[in-house]
């Protein structure tokens, strides 16, 4: 081929027509949501987050939870995500446009985590990071121990202290486990997952 | 290779004058090209050891799990970015700074230029990887080095690129070969891709699930548009040289760099199926899918009817064994690839270790694999010096196929177990990870092998660099070629 013309102006416009597909196109539509009231309950949905649980998004990136944990529910239509519980409805991109980044996934070696903060409690979670195998028999999840601080009692027990710890790593006699502020804006972050509430574009969906 | 005739011919001053040439390109590129494979080498030891580190995590969870920077989460993304910035992309720009250099038949100019971003290059991996484990993670997949990072990258880049450019543009006239049209793309399209996602991703983020198309256009092309050309460009180099045949057909070739260029592009969106994004977004991406069994197809005719009735060279070529396993698993991986986007499969094979099984077959088995024949072939021709021992090729190559073999197997196998599990209503989550484990076993196992093959590698490329050894005055081959004309050209 020694039309070097043709060859640039192919090279250029087989690509560019996947950037204004792949690229432009989202980020003129999907890129531009806005959140809508919730006719039924006159709540702005999605809800935002509080300032801790923007910080935990943080958290939730630096430790790399994405590798294993998805946050999408896909349709009845395509998946049995719905009858498994993972939520009542798919989820579609206005869920998104609070999070900083959308951390969709592509692995679920640990479960979906669309809906987990109507799954669990904070001390649950806090509990499950500190040592998960303790908590959730055979799981491979690392321990998050530290996101905590072992500490010396001084007078009356921490009212955050952890409750309830078993294991090689629970705090011996005199000793607690406190969350460190990251702990804490990560457990924030992880109950403030919930799609609880109803998008028009979206509505719960019939198990076919 | 001149015959007798021939140098007694009274025109027989071009194949001298050629070789003075070859020689003049092969002095101008050596320092570069040798800067990018040594460091390539050593980020690829890299990536084995956080890879060993993150496989066993998945056995064993306890491992190594008191200090932040050595949690899975930091350790996985960092093994992926060191192999796909600091091996794969050093790798590449070194073969196709060669490749373009010698088809273009024009020297190196100014390398010195190419050695200092080369540095830079190494640089931003290194201060990237380190953002990584110190917990500066973006959490985008392949996109996690940090902002101070991506900007040493893209300016190192800008550089290298701008010169396989001008090398085109200063090249001696005559036809231009298969092998330039895919690096002069990927040179172009990589630049595109890495702006695109240090803009949109990184420094002014865009809103919601559009990151994640964008993301996934820009992960899948790197493979598409980056890796697989250089890929292919090397296979379409080193099969007719080492065969001394030429390619069999031009017109398929043709066919297969358009094809490509138009549907790998698309491709991205079927790591997303199911997601929060337009159906016909989805649905465009899958088409491609399919479709890329155009360029594939091509491309496997093409090599196969180019390697038909030399097979027997695979026995003493040691660049064309690794060569043809690459191109091999190229069209295995593509097949693969086109199937899991058909949406009924995808729903078994989405969000399993079958994914990782998948792009272990594309950037392992496939480049990774091209890229050790095309260094097998062309450090000689830089140091002046000839592989010390035919038996440490051996081993790298055993064990770098044997391993992947079974990593590839086992995440497969597992993957596709661990899917039904995952789909099937009636099982519970603990179940699909008991299923999953046996496997993810074997896949630890198989990083063993891996990072055994890199490391004899590794020493086998520092006697290169050193020249150590036994002077040899023919090339390191496995065997004695049945002709021994073909020995010239291993």
């Amino acid at each position: 081929m020694n039309r070097l013309p043709l060859l640039f102006v192919g090279i250029f416009l087989t690509f560019a027509s996947s950037w204004a597909g792949l690229v432009v196109y989202p980020y003129l539509n999907l890129g531009r949501l806005a959140p809508v009231t919730d006719e039924a309950t006159g709540n702005v949905v999605p809800p935002p987050l509080s300032g801790l649980a923007n910080a935990g998004q943080r958290v939730y990136a630096a430790s790399g939870c994405v590798y294993c944990h998805s946050q999408q529910v896909r349709p009845a239509y395509l998946s049995t995500d719905i009858q498994k519980g993972l939520g009542a409805r798919r989820t579609v991109s206005r869920d998104y446009i609070r999070s900083k980044p959308a951390f969709l996934g592509t692995m679920r070696t640990g479960p979906d985590l669309t809906n987990v903060g109507l799954r669990y409690t904070a001390e649950w979670q806090h509990r499950h990071l500190y040592e998960p195998a303790e908590v959730s028999k055979g799981s491979i999840m690392p321990a998050f121990r530290y996101l905590y601080r072992m500490q010396k009692i001084q007078g009356a027990p921490s009212a955050d202290a952890l409750k309830g710890l078993t294991g090689p790593h629970a705090p011996p006699p005199g000793y607690e486990v406190v969350p460190t502020e990251d702990a804490r804006a990560l457990v924030a972050y992880l109950l403030s997952l919930k799609r609880d509430y109803a998008l028009p574009e979206a509505p719960e969906e019939k198990i076919p | 290779m001149t015959t007798l005739a021939q140098s007694l011919n009274p025109n027989a001053g071009a194949p001298v004058r050629d070789a003075y040439e070859r020689a003049e390109i092969d002095a101008s590129a050596r320092v570069p090209v040798l800067l990018f494979f040594g460091s390539a080498i050593f980020w690829l030891l890299v990536g084995s050891l956080l890879a060993l580190v993150a496989a066993f995590k998945m056995n064993l969870p306890w491992l190594l799990d008191s200090e932040p920077w050595l949690t899975f989460g930091r350790v996985r993304p960092a093994h992926l970015n060191t192999v796909v910035y600091g091996w794969a992309s050093s790798a590449g720009i070194g073969v196709g700074l060669w490749l373009m250099a010698r088809l273009c038949r024009v020297p190196v100019l100014h390398s010195s230029l190419l050695i200092v971003a080369g540095i830079f290059w190494n640089l931003g991996v290194l201060v990237g990887t380190l953002g990584i484990l110190a917990g500066d993670s973006r959490s985008i997949e392949w996109l996690e080095f940090p902002g101070y990072a991506t900007p040493i990258l893209f300016i190192a880049y800008a550089f290298i690129g701008i010169w396989g450019v001008i090398m085109f543009r200063f090249r001696k006239p005559g036809h231009v070969y298969v092998s330039q049209w895919y690096l002069l793309a990927a040179f172009i399209w990589f630049p595109w891709l890495y702006a695109t996602v240090n803009i949109l991703l990184i420094w002014q983020p865009i809103q919601g699930s559009a990151q994640g198309a964008v993301n996934w256009w820009f992960a899948h092309n790197v493979l598409g548009l980056w890796f697989t050309p250089i890929g292919l460009a090397s296979a379409y180099y080193m099969i007719p040289k080492v065969i001394g045949r030429p390619i069999h057909s031009y017109y398929l070739s043709i066919l297969g760099f358009w094809s490509l260029a138009l549907f790998y592009s698309w491709n991205g969106m079927h790591h997303l199926i199911g997601g929060p994004f337009p159906a016909w977004l989805i649905s465009a991406s899958v088409v491609a899918s399919v479709m890329m069994f155009i360029p594939v197809i091509t491309v496997a005719i093409n090599h196969h009817m180019t390697m038909r009735g030399h097979f027997e060279a695979l026995k003493w070529s040691p660049t064309l064994r690794f060569t043809v396993f690459g191109a091999m698993s190229y069209t295995l991986a593509s097949f693969q690839g086109s199937l899991m986007a058909i949406p009924s499969l995808n729903t078994i094979t989405h969000f399993t270790d079958y994914t990782i099984g998948h792009s272990h077959l594309g950037l392992y088995a496939f480049f990774t694999m091209m890229m050790f024949g095309a260094m097998y072939y062309i450090i000689p021709r830089l140091t002046g010096w000839e592989w010390p021992s035919a038996n440490l090729i051996r081993w790298h190559f055993w064990l770098a196929a044997s391993g992947i073999i079974l990593m590839i197997g086992s995440l497969t196998i597992g993957g596709v177990i661990q899917g039904f599990a995952l789909y099937d209503p009636g099982v519970n989550f603990m179940t699909s990870l008991q299923l999953a484990t046996p496997f993810r076993w074997a896949r630890s196992v198989s990083g063993l092998l891996l990072t055994t093959a890199h490391v004899i590698f590794a020493w086998h490329f520092g006697m290169m660099v050193l020249r150590a050894g036994k002077r040899r005055s023919e090339p390191t081959l496995f065997a004695r070629p049945l002709q021994p004309k073909e020995a010239a050209v291993a």
